[in-house]
This record gives C-alpha cells, structure tokens and sequence, in this order.
C-alpha cells in the first residue's frame, strides 16, 4: 500500500454519476490537476439504472479533501460524491495470482498457503492454476508474498470497491438536495 | 425481480432532464439547420465565428437564416471567444461562438478557459469530422472534447442530429444557470447533414445539476448575528454581484448597516465609486485601505467572490482576526481558500434580500475614519504622483483620469491585461453597472479588443472604450478588421510605453531590473488602424491628450488614439506575489 506522507490520509471517494462518455477524464483530471495521484480506481453501475459509481482511493490532506470532493460534485454529471476514512467503509480487493501448475506438484505447501489465506483456485490447466482472493491490500500482498517462492507468473488486483456504514439511501441524500435547491 | 427492481429505481429517480413545452418544430430538417433554429430558440441574436470544414453545413444554414441571426466573421477563433464574453457580461447571458474543427477548435482554448475562470456564459459551437472518422486522425481532428474538458462548465459530442436540440438546450441551460461558464457542443459533420424531424424543447432541469440553493435562513440568521455585533465589519463584493444583479441590495445593506464596501477586479462598477460607503479596489494593486484594513476588521462579509489568490496575498495572513461570512453560488468555493464562520450558499441578490431586514441600522464613524486615513496616505504616497506632470509623457494614470472625468464614469471600460490594467481600473471612476469587462482570472493578453467589440455589439447605445497596452493590442489586433467589416463604432485608446510593462515592472522590482525580452518595436499603430479605415490619431505630448480624448469621444465611428505614455512608470501599492495583504507597497 502507499505510505502516507506527513498528515496524509487515506480516503475512499465513492462518486454517483450519469453514465456518460467523459465522466471518467473530468474526474480524473480533478485529481491530475492537484498532482494527487489515483491509487486505486473502480467504475461500475449501481442498483439504479443508469447511474454509476466510481470508487476512488486517494491519499491526500485532512484539509484538502473537501475541497477536492466538492469540486468533483460541481460536475454538472454528478449526483453526488461522499469520501470516507478506512473505518466509515466496508471495503475489498479482489485479487488473482497466476502460478505455474507443476508448483502444486510434489508438495502440500501451496495448498497450505492457499488454505490458510482463505483463498480459492478458480482455475486449473495443464500449465497453471489460477488462484483467487478476496480481501484488504494487506491480505492479498500477503498471500502474493508467499506464494512468490513458488513461482507466480502473474498478479493482478482490482481497484477497492467500498460500502459505506451509514445507512441513508443515495435517493435521500438527493432529495434532501432538492428541497433545498432551485432550478 | 429485476423487472420489479428496475420499476422501482425508475421512480426513485425522475428522469435525466426536465425539458419544457415544445417552443419549435419543424419536420425533415438537417442537424445544421436544427443548430440554427435552436440558436433562434435561445432568443440569440448574434453569433461570433469563423467557418471551415467540418462546419459549413452549419454556415450553410446560417445564410438561409441571415436576417434573423447575425454571424460576426471574426480574424482568429480567439476572437470569436472573447466577443462572445465581452456580449455575455453586457447583455448578462450566454455569447454565441462558432468555429471549425482542429485548429479552429483550439484557436478558442484561451478564451474558454478564460471565459471558465471567470465565470462567462459562453456556448461554444464547434464542428467535428464525420462520426465514422472519430479516432482515425482524420483531416482536422482534435480530440475537442478531452482538450477543453477541464476548462469547461460541461462539453458534450453530438454524432446524431437528432441529439442536437437537447443538447443546445442543455448548453444554454448550463452555461447561464448557478455559477455560469463556458459550455462547448461539438457537432460531427454528419449530424449537420443528417435529416430530423426537429422539435425544440427549452432545458428546465438536470437531475444531477443543482444549480442554485435556496436561501438558508438559519445562515442568514447568524450572519446577521454576527453583523450586528461587529465593531469594524467589512464588506468585500465581487463578480457575483453583478452575475445576480445584487448592486441594489449591496447598496441598501452598506447603507443601513453602516458597512464599508470594497470590490475585486471584476466586481468593479457594482458600487459607484463616489457612494460615501464604497472605500475602493482589492487586490495587488488596488487600494490601500481595503487591503491594509482587511487584516482589523472584525466581520468580513465575502459576496460574490471566490478570494483570489491576487485579492487574499499570502493566505496564512490573510484577515485571520476576522469571523469571515461567505455568500457565494459555488459550494467548491466554500472554505476553498479562506475558512468560513457562517457559509450562505445562494444568489447573492436572493441572500442579501433575505439578510437585510435582519441588520440593525448602525454607523461606524471610526471605523470608516480609518479607511479616509489611509487615503490620505494613498493619495500622498501614490495618486498626487500618478497625476503630477513630472515626466515629458504622460502617465497612464493621467490619461485614465482625464477620460474618467470626461466620460463622467459612465463608459464601459474594457482592458487588456497589463499596467494599463491596473492603471484604468484603479483611476476610472466606475459610475454605471456593467460598465467594467476584463480578463481577471486568466489575465489574457488580447481579450480586450474582441471583448470590446462584443460589448459594443450587446450595447450599441453605451460608449465602450477599450484601453489596451501596446503588447497585448498586438495579440489580438487583427480584430480590427471586424470593426471595419461591420462597422462597430469601438474606441480603441492605446496606451504606448514601447514595454511589456508589468513584466518590466516585476523585472525591475524582482529582477534587479534585468529587462529580459520586454521591449517592444512597435509598428506605425495608427498607420495601422488607417489601414482598416478606422480614423486614428496619436497622441506624443501632455498638450495634446484632452484635445485627442475629446475627438475620440465624439467620433460617431470608432475610433483609434494611440498615446505614447512614459516608457518606466509603475503600478503602485503593490503586494508583491506571496505577500501578505498587510504588507502592500506604496512605493
Ligand atoms: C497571453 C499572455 N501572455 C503573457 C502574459 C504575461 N504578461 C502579463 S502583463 C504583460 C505585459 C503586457 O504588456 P502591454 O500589453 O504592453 O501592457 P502594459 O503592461 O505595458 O500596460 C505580459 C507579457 C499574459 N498575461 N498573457
Ligand atoms: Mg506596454
């Protein structure tokens, strides 16, 4: 995981927006503009029809994020942005790990690995297993590092993807700005 | 289950856009005909532009609509831009501009981007190649989108054509509402051509665009607790004033409350400079008082303004004694800059009606004592010398003075970007609304002479004076051009200190006064602007300037006065970049 610099903090931008070409470079150029680089991004659609969700992971300023999370909600497309601490959100990574198959040969240690990790072969082929795991950044480096004896052709993790504790609705938050808007 | 789920989320969530009664249709029309008629639905009179390519379906449209649209044939798109912002801040709403693809595209970026950081309604209009060579590097590609994407308020790709009534409505929609800015469609050149049946519909709604907020009366209220408590408040305004149209209200409050108002640059002509309330110009060359004073107020009112790094000087001291109340549209302003005690999101006219009923009728003779002292010192320590006639040319002080006093302060004033600037809108004496047009943000180079032009064009019955520097009249001057086309009686005032004076200025305070690269050959101006047949005179002795001034001012054409001005003379107070407002410089 990135260190935090200073007084940084690590936080989880979740952005409801239109589905729209462009969306994706106007956000990210928010952060361009403020040199703040985008440690893990995730688009997706949502349970509304129509609207995405893109989850950011920045690291930046106590100070600062505010600032940053109204100018991403100023997007004429979109809804509504929210950033939260580790600790507002429920949050997981999923990760792949390709390794050859003859590493299973021979010995239980993979396997062990594999169990005590709480992760899964998705796929097995003459020339490699595909092993998955599901997890915080630190699960899956873990699990990458142990595995890496082994022989691991290929690793690749998915942006975070995050759900934050509070429970009001999008539709809430979006009423609430209505009533006190004008148009 | 999922049909179920979607029937509920569709109404959870109203549609994307609220559109309103159809207002034209017109059946198997082209997209560039429908470009036109959704123009004319906007009610826009004019528009600003240069054709090529991948627009001349559209300009093919144009000439069919001729008598009922008026398309200005400006010498670069830059042009275009400008004009279409110096139109949007005298007729308060959205200019029209037009250019082709690739670089008649990127020929608008600067004024886009200055129309964005200023908060110019402008819609831009440009043509795309053919929807089937997006993405092949094809004759006059730009990817128009991504490249004026982070200096737009929102830009849209319309590659059908029936796309393009929504999405011009959602342009002007967008560009005038809540904090306004540029907007840019891009048209590719088959939805000119395509055939529609063509229905137009006025933007009343976007589900995810909250515009404006409604008046929060529980801010309103601590603010005016806090008001009515103060012992020094001060008000700053800036552009958002005139955006809303508040200059009543400010006025109304600053009279009932006792409080003394300051303007940035572009709030400038909200508040008459002679009511006895107003106590000047912010900023790193504005006024003494208002800078110095901000650091002991007690209350500082902010509306309209976004606190500029050239208004606030060095942040960490900047009015850190002071509770700061900010009514602004833009919520990213909110404590972007300067942290806030009570924040009132809102119309600054829609706040300010709300706010005063509430302010107690106060007076702060002491208070306002303060601000007459440091005039005092002020006109001592820079004005008596800005207007003393030590030197053998005049200064632009003097210059700007005299056409001041002989205009009364009720031309429109529009400046380039320079000492000349700075100069104009310290000494005119701003006594008309909507009066002052210049680049603020940006500081571009070449916005006053198209910005002028459009400006005139808004509002044919106000004098329009385009003060500019010899530098920045050389980026832009091929404009000169539209005023001979069309006939656009502009008065253009030269200010001539053969230098790229302010550069010179900080090259000489910053740099140990190693010019590097700052002066200017000049060609023969008014050679020049005879050359586009507009009456030119220049003026080379103090003698001879109220006479010049008074030719200009009663030419019924336009008219340009070339001034040659004392080449080293220098902009003061002054906070130096990075300074605190406190420490500004007199001399
Ligand atoms: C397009 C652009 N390029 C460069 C600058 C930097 N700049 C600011 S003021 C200035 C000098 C302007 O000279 P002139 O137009 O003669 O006006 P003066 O200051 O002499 O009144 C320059 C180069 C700018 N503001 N805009
Ligand atoms: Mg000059």
């Amino acid at each position: 995981m990135q260190a935090l610099e200073g007084n940084q903090q690590r936080y989880t931008i979740s952005i409801f927006t239109e589905d729209k070409v462009g969306l994706l470079s106007r956000i990210t150029g928010i952060f361009t503009r403020r040199k703040i680089n985008v440690d893990s991004l995730t688009v997706s659609e949502t349970e509304n029809k129509g609207i995405s969700r893109f989850t950011v992971v920045i690291r930046t300023l106590p100070e600062r994020i505010g600032v940053i999370v109204r100018q991403i909600e100023k997007q004429v497309e979109v809804l509504k942005a929210f950033y939260y601490t580790d600790e507002q959100i429920v949050y997981q990574e999923l990760a792949l790990y390709k390794m050859p198959t003859e590493a299973f040969a021979g010995s239980q240690a993979v396997e062990k690995i594999i169990r005590d990790n709480y992760a899964r072969v998705i796929t097995i082929e003459p020339e490699f297993i595909v092993i998955e795991k599901t997890g915080h950044e630190e699960e899956t480096t873990k699990l990458f590092n142990e595995l890496k004896p082994y022989g691991v052709l290929s690793f690749v993790r998915s942006g975070r993807i995050a759900i934050a504790k509070p429970m009001k609705l999008l539709k809430v938050h979006l009423e609430e700005l209505e009533n006190i808007s004008e148009f | 289950m999922l049909l179920q789920q979607e029937a509920e989320t569709s109404t959870a969530f109203h549609t994307q856009t609220l559109m309103g009664e159809c207002v034209i249709a017109k059946k198997g029309i082209s997209g560039a005909e429908a470009v036109v008629l959704s123009l004319l639905a906007e009610g826009v009179e004019c528009v600003f532009g240069y054709p090529g390519g991948a627009i001349m379906p559209v300009y093919d449209a144009l000439y069919d609509y001729r008598d009922r649209l008026q398309h200005f044939l400006v010498r670069h798109e830059q042009g275009a831009a400008h004009a279409a912002q110096g139109y949007a801040r005298v007729q308060r709403r959205a200019g029209v501009c037009m250019a082709t693809s690739g670089p008649g595209a990127t020929n608008l970026i600067t004024g886009i981007a200055d129309a964005m950081i200023d908060s110019t309604p402008i819609v831009c209009i440009t043509g795309q190649v053919g929807k089937h060579l997006l993405g092949t590097d094809a004759f006059q590609e730009t990817d128009v989108i991504g490249i004026s994407m982070p200096i737009t308020k929102w830009n849209y790709q319309v590659t059908r054509a029936e796309e393009i009534p929504e999405a011009i409505a959602k342009a002007f929609y967008i560009a005038q509402s809540g904090r306004p800015g540029p907007v840019l469609i891009d048209i590719t050149k088959n939805a000119q051509t395509e055939i529609f049946d063509f229905q137009y519909r006025k933007c009343l709604k976007i589900r995810s665009y909250f515009p404006k907020r409604k008046v929060d009366i529980d801010a309103i209220q601590r603010a005016a607790e806090l008001i009515n408590r103060a012992e020094r408040p001060f008000m700053l305004i800036g552009q958002g004033v005139i955006l809303s149209g508040a200059q009543d209200d400010v006025k109304e409050m600053a009279e009932k409350a006792g409080i003394p108002v300051a303007s940035t640059l572009l709030g400038l002509s909200a508040m008459s400079v002679h009511h006895p309330q107003y106590v000047g110009y912010l900023g790193m060359h504005g006024n003494y008082g208002p800078n110095v004073l901000t650091n002991q107020c007690d209350v500082l009112i902010a509306i309209g303004m976004r606190f500029d790094d050239r208004v606030t000087g060095r942040l960490d001291s900047y009015a850190k004694q002071a509770k700061v109340i900010h009514i602004e549209i833009d919520p990213a302003e909110i404590d972007k800059n300067v942290k806030t005690e009570v924040a009132i999101v809102a119309d600054a006219k829609e706040a300010l009606q709300a706010l005063l009923p509430l302010l107690e009728i106060k007076r702060y003779p002491e208070w306002m004592a303060k601000f007459k002292e440091c005039d005092a010192i002020e006109r001592e320590k820079v004005i008596l010398k800005d207007f003393a006639p030590t030197t053998p040319l005049p200064k632009m002080a003097e210059v700007i003075h005299m056409l001041s006093q002989k205009t009364k302060g009720k031309a429109i004033i529009a400046t380039d970007v320079g000492q000349h600037q700075m100069m104009a809108t310290r000494y005119y004496q701003f006594d008309e609304p909507y009066s002052n047009i210049t680049s603020g943000g940006l500081g571009t180079m070449g916005f006053c002479l198209p910005a002028a032009i459009g400006a005139k064009i808004g509002k044919p019955n106000r004098e329009v004076i385009a003060i500019i520097g010899d530098g920045g009249f050389q980026m832009t001057i091929q404009e000169l051009g539209v005023i001979m086309q069309y006939n656009i009686p502009v008065k253009i005032m030269v200010l001539n200190n053969n230098f790229l004076g302010m550069v010179r200025q900080w090259q000489q305070l910053f740099f140990d006064r190693r010019y590097s690269s700052v002066d200017m050959q000049n060609p023969d101006f008014v050679k020049l602007a005879e050359a586009y047949r507009i009456p030119a005179r220049r003026v080379e002795t103090r003698e001879q300037l109220s006479d010049a001034l008074d030719e200009m001012l009663h030419s019924q054409s336009a008219f340009f006065l070339e001034v040659m001005v004392e080449k080293e003379d220098n902009v003061f107070p002054m906070v130096p970049a990075g300074a605190a407002v406190a420490e500004i410089r007199l001399e």
